[in-house]
């Protein structure tokens, strides 16, 4: 199956070339001249995403072959855009973000690396469940400590160590998914058995309802204790998602829309800043002069760039405040027009669904359940801020997966990536792997043969 | 479980359905209205974000330029002689658009002709980014700075024109305005500099060369002339001039300045009568041709037909079915013909160019940045309007009038000058417009001209054209066809 990882090496150079041509296009606009670092940022970008390629051909080789070259391109061209606007930003004394940014892209592939190495199957997590949850909700909590968290744009989200400093709400994400999708496999059918009727609901014991009262109360601590909307909604969106896998029921799904509309509506009531958010969506242009500003300058982005676009470096993305993290999708909109955006987003569907072909075939619940919390906050990510940043709903600041600036998010994204293609690799049905034990879950298709 | 997994598969194609739509939305559906909204500064960015191309006269001296400022927009337009060109160069102004040949011309300025695609392709290629075309002007930096000088602050307009081949010599009216302060970057200031210009009742927004539309008087009489030699009347044939134009149908007879008699006979030939400017004679003549001849002599002119000129100008007119009193007056001028001084220029540049009605221009042709010539807009001949034979009457009627007629002003030692004065009574009470049209030529130069200045004199008479307009001609003419030598 090294056909496999021929079509991976196929994708990555086109991704390669598509990432340079980028960069190039950026530098000539810029300084009229093919600019000086593109030999390096090419062989970097070489080096680095060749080097996953081969750790994933001598430890994953029937892993899949999309997810890869899919972060290789999003993570290309996010770096040009970040390279792009700090062009612009360097005539208002804003620091260059793209180093710190290539940097933190070879330490997010050095983790896929490490995870593929490492992680010698993706089963043995479930050892270690309590451990995970353990991790994550320290993690989560690690910003509202004292001294090491801090407040910045309105949510407390960082937390600062010495010289490094980072958001661990992105791996939280992670170790909390990886605990549910043990503790759901294992509980599985206790909470989907009904034992009592609430009306036209039947409902599993009370007690069994504690991992969604659970969730819920770690979103509202996000919420209240960070300020923090779009990773809330995440949380909380993530666990519903897997209670319903687990179950098959939408019991399950009713009420826990039924609590966030409780918890939405209680945010709403009580917050300003919910407020205000609300209201720019509604109507960012009446509340142009402040809180609409941003949203209003992402949409004037998005028309001004039309179909085709402006081209790389010749819009003004940069009139966006925060255009390299939040609004860096409506950055893309004015270069590379409603092509480049529609193209973003059908990299993230083709990575999406096939994720989802992962967990159709992964061999046990676990698998499937990791497999689906994982691409559930993959996807539910990319449209809290793709919505946000579109007037779709209300808009929530997080990071658009492996384009946006930040580091924790990137890193956080490779992980996440690495635990898939361990899983697929594991789930694969290949020809010298010896069958696998488990039987396949009732009401399943039995084995799927991924397509590539 | 896949029973579910396959279900979240739906929902997650419902999310990303929605997210393909939004920007289907924003980039196609309100695209037009958000990228063009005032608040969204990207458009502006663009616009001057490159080198707008020049204007130049034809010896390349630069009366339109862009100039790198260090803020966010990075050139700005300069004209650096002010006030002088601004009748055609137009302005360019961030806040309240561009006008004239700013505006006319744009897509040549900012190099998105046709004609500059070869161009842009060559840019592409070399990641260049070339400013916009040049437009070489017609105006010559001689006659315009003599018509501006002659003026004087006097309200009013000139107009030259080269007979052969349409191009405007000079153009210059008053009060006119500075376009500097209207093309800065600093909104404010353009709103204060433009609500001011708005307040003036001196009107220096309105470009009277082109678009004040004022009765010809006397001046007129060329026309009227034309139309007698066209419909048979012979250059010797005795016309009456009684003092009193008895007017049918009405009290209101036409007399001439001051009730003076034209002749001691009773009658003149049509040489003599243009040469006093016999209103008794033309007012007869008038109706002696009626409304229809009359008109139709005046649209070979131009009047009654949207101003073949490059740039904005008002459409000079004179109705086609008139009472006799209305032909009467009319025939001297008065009444409804209304015109513009770039349509009197026309006037005498077609009899100057024999009979044949060059349409005006002011932009000669556009060249690159390196010189080489994109686009010519050649000299468009609108047609042998009138006939030779008759254009060379006119215009030997015309000469008599300056050699000793009511032009003797505009008199210059050795040149043929030919004119007509006019005085326009326009609003009662107020003084007379002072008009004078004329043309020379010398060797290869020739240059025809417009003057008028409004409530240009008090003295009343046919001699106010004279007096106040001819000499400003005069000058124009002199020191272009001066420069030639």
């Amino acid at each position: 199956m090294q056909s496999r990882r021929n079509l991976e090496l196929t994708l990555l150079i086109l991704a390669l070339i598509l990432s340079v041509a980028g960069y190039v296009i950026v530098g000539l606009v810029a300084d009229n001249r093919v600019p000086a670092g593109s030999l390096g940022y090419g062989a970097t970008l070489a080096v680095l995403f060749g080097g996953a390629h081969l750790v994933l051909r001598f430890k994953a080789p029937q892993a899949d072959p999309v997810l890869l070259p899919g972060a290789a391109l999003l993570n290309g061209l996010g770096l040009v855009m970040v390279r792009r606007l700090d062009y612009a930003a360097a005539a208002s004394g804003r620091q260059a973000q793209a180093p710190s940014q290539a940097l933190w892209t070879a330490l997010g592939l050095l983790v896929f690396a490490a995870v593929i190495w490492l992680v010698s199957s993706y089963r043995s997590l479930d050892r270690y469940r309590y451990t995970w949850l353990l991790l994550g909700l320290f993690l989560l909590v690690l910003p509202v400590l004292p001294g090491i968290g801090r407040e910045i744009n309105g949510a407390r989200l960082w937390v600062f160590l010495g010289p490094f400093s980072g958001q661990p709400a992105e791996a939280a994400k992670i170790a909390l998914v990886v605990f549910l999708g043990a503790y759901l496999a294992e509980r599985k059918e206790l909470l989907a058995t009904a034992t009592y009727r609430a009306g036209p609901f039947l409902l599993p014991e009370i007690k069994y309802f504690l991992p969604l009262v659970m969730a819920w109360g770690v979103s509202l601590f996000v919420l209240l204790g960070e300020k923090d909307l779009g990773s809330s909604l995440l949380f909380f969106g993530v666990f519903v998602i897997l209670l319903y896998v687990a179950t098959g029921r939408f019991s399950y799904v009713a009420a826990g829309l039924g609590m966030f509309m409780l918890g939405a509506l209680f945010a709403w009531s009580q917050f300003a800043h919910v407020q205000v958010r609300v209201n720019t969506w509604l109507d960012p242009w009446k509340y142009y002069n402040k809180a609409g500003f941003q949203l209003a300058q992402g949409l004037f982005s998005l028309a001004t760039g039309g179909i085709l676009g402006e081209g790389w470096n010749q819009g003004n993305p940069s009139e966006i405040p925060f255009a390299s993290t939040d609004f860096i999708f409506d950055a893309f909109g004015e270069e590379l027009g409603l092509m480049g955006v529609t193209a973003l987003l059908l990299v993230y569907m083709l990575m999406v669904f096939r994720g989802l072909r992962i967990a159709l075939a992964a061999n046990d619940d676990f698998g499937k359940l990791l497999t689906i919390g994982l691409i559930a906050s993959f996807a539910l990510q990319v449209f809290v801020i793709v919505g946000g940043v579109t007037r779709l709903i209300p808009l929530t600041g997080i990071t658009l997966p492996f384009v946006s600036y930040g580091g924790s998010s990137l890193v956080a994204n490779y992980a996440l990536i690495a635990l898939l293609c361990r899983i697929s690799h594991e789930s694969a049905p290949a020809p010298a792997r010896a069958p696998e034990p488990e039987p396949v879950a009732a009401g399943g298709i039995g084995e799927v043969t991924v397509a590539r | 479980m896949n029973r579910q997994i396959r279900r979240v598969a739906v929902f997650v194609l419902v999310l990303f359905l929605l997210m393909f739509s939004a920007p289907l939305y924003w980039q196609v559906i309100a695209s037009d209205r958000l990228a063009n909204d005032s608040r969204n500064a990207r458009k502006l960015f663009k616009e001057y974000s490159l080198e707008r191309g020049k204007m130049v006269l034809a010896d390349g001296q630069p009366v339109a330029v862009s100039v790198a400022t260090p803020d966010r927009l990075k050139f700005q337009r300069r004209y650096p002689s002010g006030q002088r060109y601004g009748m055609v160069t137009g302005f360019y102004s961030l806040v309240f658009g561009s006008s004239l040949a700013e505006n006319t011309f744009n897509t040549y300025l900012v190099g998105k002709a046709p004609e500059q695609f070869a161009q842009n392709l060559v840019d592409l290629f070399t990641a260049r980014s070339s400013p916009g075309g040049t437009l070489v002007l017609t105006l010559d930096p001689i006659a315009q700075e003599t018509a501006e000088r002659q003026l004087g602050g006097r309200k009013g307009a000139v107009v030259a024109l080269e007979p052969k081949t349409g191009a405007v010599l000079a153009m210059t009216t008053f009060p006119r305005y500075d376009p500097n302060p209207l093309s800065g970057h600093d909104s404010a200031q353009i709103r204060r500099t433009w609500n001011q210009l708005l307040k003036d009742p001196r009107q220096p927004l309105l470009n009277r060369a082109t678009d004040a539309l004022y009765p010809p008087g006397s001046t007129f009489k060329v026309v009227t002339a034309s139309a007698a030699l066209e419909n048979g009347v012979s250059p010797a044939e005795q016309l009456p001039s009684p003092p009193v134009y008895d007017v049918p149908q009405t009290q209101a007879d036409i007399r001439n300045f001051g009730g003076s008699s034209c002749s001691g006979t009773g009658t003149l030939t049509l040489p003599d009568a243009l040469k006093i400017s016999c209103n008794t004679t033309f007012a007869a003549l008038g109706n002696r041709l009626g409304p229809g001849k009359l008109s139709a002599e005046a649209e070979k002119f131009g009047l009654n037909e949207r101003s073949p000129y490059q740039l904005r100008s008002a459409t000079s007119s004179i109705p086609t079915r008139m009472d006799a009193p209305s032909t009467a007056q009319s025939a001297i001028g008065q009444r409804d013909v209304r015109v513009t001084p770039l349509q009197m220029a026309t006037v005498a540049a077609t009899i100057a160019n024999g009979g044949t009605r060059m349409a005006p221009r002011v932009v000669d042709r556009v060249i690159s940045d390196e010189g080489k010539t994109v686009k010519t807009f050649g000299s468009e001949s609108l047609g042998q309007v009138i006939p030779n034979n008759v254009a060379e009457q006119v215009k030997q009627m015309m000469t008599g009038v300056v050699q000793d007629g009511t032009g003797q002003s505009a008199r210059i030692p050795g040149v043929a000058v030919s004119g007509k004065t006019g005085t326009a009574q326009n609003a009662a009470g107020a003084d007379p417009h002072a008009w004078f049209i004329g043309f020379a030529q010398q060797g290869e130069r020739s240059i025809a001209v417009a003057v008028v200045v409004e409530n240009g004199g008090d003295l009343g008479s046919e001699a106010t054209g004279g007096k106040v307009a001819a000499p400003i001609a005069k000058a124009v003419i002199e020191r272009y066809l001066g420069a030639g030598q």
